[in-house]
This record gives structure tokens, C-alpha cells and sequence, in this order.
């Protein structure tokens, strides 16, 4: 393996628009994906989490035994299968009745994608919140809704952080599966420099090292995040 | 002859196979502290749960000022926030301030102003001692304050009964004394309470009712002196003998 690293700083140099570009258009997916993938995954898990109760009226449980198989098949389904294929099914299927772009795609498919992953990750977190929070919440007369909402959801999110986070930065490794709807991102811009120039490995270095940097960063923050969250034990811990 | 608050009869629960009520007859009047005592498994919290709906009866009627609460039409939620429940494990709010545990349930159940929750809210926390924890995490109190907040944000509800499961089971020892005598003054001020306990000393002292559990069913019921004085039934006076020679 010959590589050269000057040749590598060169492209960097030459090229650097190019690649900046991309990291915009991953950034770009890799957020807009994992808060829009957050959103549905607290609505799905949220609702999954509202169990059939005795008293519920006919009309309710219906609707609560629809949405829990519906979620079910959504979960399994694109938990089940590579984005990649997901892409290509998706962006084809409508491109004739959406005329959308690859990017409207893009950030459509990493979102629903992610919202599988994240539907998993909040049930987890609500699983983890002790039952005697929502006893307590119920026992004061509020709905199952209104415990959700208010009492298990924020303790959920919050225990469930640091899953959420590395949903984050795989986001902005496996955004890059979008290239094969010709989304520019930075994997894509990577491609094009590599293909003009006929240098791959010095360019993909290059391009690596970019990747690196923003993953390292991202988790440097979340883990800096994780620790301000951390409420501070200033009395006795409790009995 | 005065309308009990809490009427039930014929209460039934089991699980699965095991049933842990069977046929539960009593009533609570106005201003009642009824004590509910017995070994443990002996049916006592379910029975208190059942009261608040937490665990939904098999059969029998419990009727709280004279509506049968096991009937489908009446609202759980609007019914609940009339019956305060008192956990054994506190079951405060992690994720709010001391404050906000005794505010949300008035705001979004019963429709309060943040300003009329708050001023109720602050005069319940300095009733049970605990108004300079106001602005704490829930995270940071030791059990007994944690207990004290609970107590406070039930009372917020204006409950025309408090039910207490095992509150100070969980507690270390030297807090048990601060989260009983909050017990006793609300009693004392006329509140009407079940409350289930290992703590007889309070029972016989605070109870103008006891209600002795035995496997499910209440093997002997009185005022306070005639259980600890005269109890009539064998294993009543066995389960006592257990506790008062500890």
C-alpha cells in the first residue's frame, strides 16, 4: 500500500469546498434525521407505552391494539432491512408522484429510519422509569396521558440520552448510504473529487479524517451534555 | 344513622389462582383514622390499592359517599384525585422540584391557577416541615423529608380521604418519628385516613378504628383498645404478641 500524505494535504487543500459541501449536506442530514427520528420516536413509543386498560372504551382499545400493531410492523420493518434498500425503494416509488429531490428524500428516509431505532431506544427508557412514578401520578388522578407527558417521557428521554446520542453519530456515518440516490453529501463530494482526480485512497483519507473529526467532536459534546445532566447530590441520599 | 365516606362489601381480588381478598366488609366514616394491620401478605395493601383503583377489584361494591366506584361510568381520574395515596416508596416526581411535585396534579387534574397551586402548594410543604426544601430535587431528600413531600402533595388534592400504604416501612429508623408525627396532627385535625402499618404504637394511639388482616380476609375489627387490650380472636392475639415483644 502506497500512500502519500502530501498528496493527501494537497487534495485537502485543492478540494476543500468540495468536501466542505458534503459535510453540509451530512450535518444537514445527520440532524435533521436523528430530532425528526427523536420526534417519532416518542410518538410511537409514547402511544406503544399506553397499555389497554380495563376501563378503556371499546373504541380506544381498538385504536390502541391498530396503533400497537402498526408500530410493530413499522419497527420491525426498518429496523429489519439496510437504509441503503430503503432508499432505493423509497426515493423510486415517489419520485413520479412527489417529483422530490434526492435530498427531501434523504432527509425523509434517515428520518423515518431513525424513528424505528429511536421508538426502541424511548421504550427502553420507559421500561427503565420505576412504576411507582406513574402509581404516584395516577394515585393524584391524572390521565395516562397526562403521566406520560409530564412524568415518565422526561425521565425517559433523559436515561435514554446516551442512546440517543450515538443514534446521532451513526447518523452521520450512515447518512452516507444516501449516495446512492445521489444525495451530495460528503460521501458523494468524496466520489466525484476521487473520480476527477483518479487518486481514491489519498482522497478517501482525506475524507475519513473529516468523518473522524466530526464524530469525535459530536461525541465529546454529548458526553459533556450527559455529565451537565447529571442532577447534583447536594443532601442525603434518601433511605 | 351518619353515611359512611368509604362503604365496601363483598370486596374480592385474586391473582391468578391466588386469591388475596375474599369477601372484605367495612366502612369509613368521617374523621376515621382506621388502621389496617396484619403480617405481611396478608392482603392489606392490596386492599388499600383496590380502594384507589391502583388494583381493580374481582367483585364486591366499594362506595365512597354513596356511588359505587366500581361502576363503569364514574371518571378514574376525576375519582382518584378525591382519594390521596401515600406510597411506601414516596413515589415523588424525579424529574420536578419539590414545588412542582405538589403543583403539577393540581394544575392539570383540577385545573388550578399556577398561582392558586403554588400558594396551596407552599401551605401544605410548611405544614409537613418542609417549605425550605421548596426549590430541591426530589433526588436530593432523604426518605423521611421525601415522605413529608408526599404527604404534602397529597394533601394539595384536597382528598376527602388519604390512603397511607406502609409510609414509613421504607425508612430508616430515626426518620420515622418526623413522617408520624405529620400523621398525627393531620388526624388530629380531623382528616380522615386508612393507613396501613407495622406500627403499632401509632395505631393504638392514633386509630379510632382497627382492622386486623389474616390471609385475605378481616379476622377482627374495633377501637383501638379492643384489638391491643381485648382481642378476642387466637391469631390476632398471636400476630400482637409477635409485634409487641419485638
Amino acid at each position: 500500500m502506497i500512500i502519500s500524505l502530501d498528496k493527501a494535504w494537497d487534495i485537502a487543500q485543492k478540494y476543500w469546498p468540495s468536501f466542505m459541501l458534503g459535510v453540509r449536506y451530512t450535518l444537514f442530514l445527520a440532524i435533521t434525521g436523528t430530532l425528526a427520528g427523536l420526534l417519532i420516536g416518542l410518538i410511537v413509543a409514547g402511544i406503544r407505552a399506553l397499555k389497554v386498560e380495563q376501563r378503556d372504551s371499546f373504541l380506544v382499545k381498538v385504536l390502541k391494539r391498530i396503533f400497537a400493531f402498526v408500530s410493530t410492523v413499522y419497527i420491525e420493518v426498518f429496523r429489519g432491512t439496510p437504509m441503503m434498500v430503503q432508499a432505493m425503494f423509497i426515493y423510486y416509488s415517489f419520485r413520479s408522484t412527489l417529483h422530490w429531490t434526492p435530498i427531501v428524500a434523504g432527509v425523509f428516509i434517515i428520518s423515518i429510519n431513525t424513528g424505528a431505532y429511536m421508538a426502541e431506544i424511548v421504550r427502553a427508557g420507559i421500561q427503565a422509569v420505576d412504576i411507582g412514578q406513574t402509581e404516584g401520578a395516577r394515585s393524584l388522578g391524572m390521565s395516562s396521558f397526562q403521566t406520560m407527558w409530564h412524568v415518565v417521557l422526561p425521565q425517559a428521554i433523559k436515561n435514554s440520552f446516551p442512546a440517543m446520542g450515538n443514534e446521532f453519530i451513526v447518523n452521520i456515518k450512515d447518512s452516507s448510504v444516501l449516495n446512492v440516490i445521489s444525495v451530495t453529501d460528503l460521501f458523494f463530494q468524496s466520489s466525484s473529487v476521487a473520480g476527477s482526480i483518479f487518486k481514491v485512497q489519498e482522497t478517501f483519507l482525506v475524507t475519513a479524517a473529516i468523518y473522524l473529526f466530526l464524530t469525535y467532536t459530536t461525541s465529546r459534546i454529548l458526553g459533556y451534555i450527559e455529565k451537565k445532566m447529571q442532577p447534583k447530590q447536594t443532601g442525603r441520599a434518601g433511605a | 344513622m351518619e353515611q359512611p365516606i368509604i362503604h365496601i362489601s363483598g370486596l374480592k381480588k385474586s391473582f391468578g389462582d391466588l386469591s388475596v381478598l375474599e369477601n372484605i366488609e367495612f366502612n369509613v366514616y368521617k374523621g376515621d383514622v382506621v388502621c389496617l394491620i396484619g403480617s405481611s401478605g396478608s392482603g392489606k395493601s392490596t386492599l388499600l390499592r383496590c380502594v384507589n383503583l391502583l388494583e381493580v377489584p374481582d367483585g364486591g361494591i366499594i362506595e365512597v359517599d354513596g356511588q359505587n366506584i366500581l361502576e363503569g361510568s364514574i371518571n378514574v381520574n376525576r375519582y382518584r384525585a378525591r382519594v390521596g395515596m401515600v406510597f411506601q416508596s414516596f413515589n415523588l416526581f424525579n424529574n420536578m422540584t419539590v414545588l412542582k411535585n405538589c403543583m403539577i396534579a393540581q394544575m392539570k387534574v383540577l385545573h388550578r391557577s399556577r398561582e392558586e397551586a403554588e400558594a396551596k402548594a407552599l401551605h401544605y410543604l410548611e405544614l409537613v416541615g418542609m417549605l425550605e426544601f421548596k426549590n430541591a430535587s426530589s433526588l436530593t431528600l432523604s426518605g423521611g423529608q421525601k415522605q413529608r413531600v408526599a404527604i404534602a402533595r397529597a394533601l394539595c388534592m384536597d382528598p376527602e380521604v388519604l390512603l397511607f400504604d406502609e409510609p414509613t416501612s421504607a425508612l430508616d429508623p430515626e426518620m420515622v418519628g418526623e413522617v408520624l408525627e405529620v400523621m398525627k396532627r393531620l388526624a388530629k385535625e380531623g382528616l380522615t385516613m386508612i393507613v396501613v402499618t407495622h406500627e403499632m404504637g401509632f395505631a393504638k394511639d392514633v386509630a379510632t378504628h382497627v382492622v386486623f388482616m389474616d390471609k385475605g380476609v378481616i379476622a377482627e375489627e374495633g377501637s383501638a383498645e379492643d384489638i391491643f387490650q381485648n382481642p378476642k380472636e387466637e391469631r390476632t392475639r398471636a400476630f400482637l404478641s409477635r409485634y409487641l415483644n419485638q
